[in-house]
């Protein structure tokens, strides 16, 4: 594993290249920009960036109002209030109208660290994946998030990225890796169990299978980038080849990755299944690491959680053979 | 044909399609949408300059109905201006509709905005008339907001932004006949002084009868001498207006006529 970056910092820096290429592109964020890494685009071009102060409803809507008029609107604010406060303009006024607004949401999940529950999304993607029209993108790396901000200035219609605080591995390789929307990306085969990870826990997913490896169990690993639409296809590929699936991802397991798939192969393929995630309920203040040990977001959690669902594949298969 | 004369014909023609679509639908909102017609004529056949052939002429002045609700009067003027056939408004509310109960862009030629949810409309119309200055365009935007409406929150977001940006490309329009679901303003929540927060907002405040054309056409006049501050027009009108048995009716608000009240209303409109 490479540097440790934030996908925040890669998406201020994306917009930069973005801003230079793309005149159509404007930034709106809600006081927040030095948080958000929108404020080098404020100073690169002043033009084109609008603050619209402690206001992220209005934003939204002022969003929805460029977009109708042929702009390429990105809006950012924290996740907590892009998708909580501003749901129902995101809804009416961006999704419904399919309005081209790129919401790009930084600080989500537990990772916020020290400012607490209040501020810590764990139910952004939910919120956003039951809209109609709306897509759902958890980049796991900064370069991803650079892959994908400029896969969605091309994409005509409403997107969600979800972002975080702290600095990441880079687990993508700037020079092979290609971004293809809605498409799993699989990082590493298995014949055992299938981990399927999202944004900042793609890196603790592959951490994860090696040590799985040591213990003998034989653990693939996909990054599954967009919630929505979700790579149908190869969530149940994955599961008939290896019988048995992991989710994980720093957002409540109710309404997630973890329904997302569930959702999918209850359909199409039900396998023995477990979700990593935060249990229902809400974060609070402390550094991120200390956050993510306390509420089980770790690769040696995955490693138990696997090795427990070995188990329990064991017994669920020998009862299918009655 | 004197320009009031022309104005005052389709409006009587709006008003009949209005209370003819409501009555076919056997729901909507009669009061909001009457109180109207007057602002949404003279915006669509004096002031405005729009082309009914070329909906999404992106150099065209924009028309936001904020307060959505009053969907009629905006799909009654737009049949008028010829947007689309008259026998569409027969499908009003219907299943398959492109006549949604509350505007929607993607399904009607001439809607500039997908509203309904209030307060939401005017938001947008705040980034419509940003993106013009962003693009040196000429094009104004126009917003009609309810009284009931500002009530919102997300008004008083956009009448800071819309202040802070200058938008003097931007009018609002602010249909004022005192009513909402549950009753008067006043007793409901109480919204004035009306034209003293505005201005406390920083915007230009003009006041005027709603249904005098002559005060219509001026408020827009005077709109576009303003320089570096948005124009709000609060404009007093009568809820119901031009059927005497809906005027100033709360009660009218979200019904629609029965086959007799419609042919009474009708034969009343036939006289104006």
């Amino acid at each position: 594993m490479g540097n440790m970056i934030a996908t925040r910092d890669a998406y201020g820096k994306a917009l930069i290249s973005l801003g230079k290429t793309n005149n159509n592109v404007v930034v709106l964020d809600a006081d927040l920009s030095k948080s958000t890494k929108t404020a080098e685009f404020s100073t690169t071009f002043p033009d084109r960036f609008f603050n619209m102060g402690i206001a992220e409803q209005n934003m939204m809507g002022v969003a929805a109002g460029f977009a109708a008029a042929g702009k390429v609107p990105f809006v950012s604010t924290f996740a907590m209030f892009a998708t909580g406060r501003a749901f129902e303009i995101i809804r009416n006024s961006i999704a419904y109208p399919k309005l081209n607004v790129k919401i790009c949401a930084t600080h989500a999940g537990i990772t916020v660290g020290e400012d607490g529950a209040s501020h810590q999304a764990l139910e952004d993607i939910a919120c956003m994946r039951v809209i109609p029209n709306m897509t759902v993108i958890v980049p796991s790396d900064a370069v991803e998030t650079d892959a994908v901000i400029h896969a969605i200035s091309k994409f005509n219609g409403p997107v969600y990225v979800r972002l975080g605080r702290l600095a990441v591995p880079v687990i993508n390789d700037s020079e092979a890796y290609s971004f293809e929307l809605g498409k799993g990306v699989t990082l590493k085969e298995g014949k055992d169990v299938t981990i399927f990870a999202t944004g900042m826990m793609v890196s603790e997913a592959l951490k994860a299978s090696e040590t799985l490896k040591e213990h003998g169990i034989n653990a693939g690993v996909v990054n599954i980038h967009t919630i929505k639409p979700i790579d149908k296809d190869l969530i149940i590929k994955k599961a008939k080849e290896t019988g048995a699936v992991i989710t994980v991802e720093e957002h409540n397991i109710i309404g997630g990755l973890g329904s997302a798939v569930a959702e999918v192969l209850s359909e199409n393929h039900p396998v023995i299944m477990k979700r990593i995630g935060i249990n229902d309920s809400f974060g609070e203040s402390g550094k991120p690491k200390d956050l993510l040990e306390k509420y089980k977001l770790t690769a040696s959690q995955i490693v138990e959680s696997t090795k427990e669902l070995m188990t329990n594949k064991r017994i669920f298969e020998s009862k299918l053979r009655g | 044909m004197s320009k009031y004369k022309l104005l005052e014909g389709k409006a009587v023609s709006i008003r009949k399609n209005i209370i003819t679509m409501l009555n076919k639908s056997g729901s909507g909102h009669p009061g909001g949408s009457l109180s109207a017609v007057e602002i949404l004529t003279t915006l669509y056949f004096d002031e405005m300059r729009v082309d009914s052939e070329n909906p999404g002429w992106n150099e065209r002045d924009r028309f936001i109905l904020s307060k959505g609700h009053a969907a009629p009067v905006l799909y009654a003027t737009l049949v008028e201006k010829g947007y689309f056939p008259k026998e569409e408004l027969s499908s009003l509310r219907q299943v398959n509709s492109m006549l949604q109960g509350h505007p929607d862009m993607k399904g009607t030629p001439g809607v500039d905005m997908s509203t309904g949810s209030l307060g939401q409309g005017f938001s947008a119309s705040c980034g419509m008339a940003l993106a013009s200055k962003l693009d040196k365009l000429d094009t104004r935007t126009y917003v009609l907001l309810g009284d009931g409406e500002v009530q919102e929150g997300i008004v008083w977001e956009t009448a800071m932004a819309a202040a802070h940006y200058k938008l003097d490309n931007l009018v609002a329009i602010l249909d004022f006949n005192g009513l909402q679901i549950d009753g008067p303003n006043d007793i409901v929540m109480g919204v004035q002084p009306l034209a003293d927060k505005f201005r406390a907002f920083e915007w230009n405040v003009i006041e005027i009868d709603g249904h005098k054309y002559d005060e219509i056409i001026n408020a827009f006049k005077k709109a576009k001498t303003v320089k570096g501050k948005p124009t709000i027009i609060i404009a007093n009108t009568v809820k119901g207006k031009g059927v005497s048995f809906m005027e100033d009716k709360a009660g009218w608000h979200g019904k629609a006529p029965n086959d007799e009240e419609t042919k009474i209303a009708l034969a009343e409109l036939e006289v104006i």
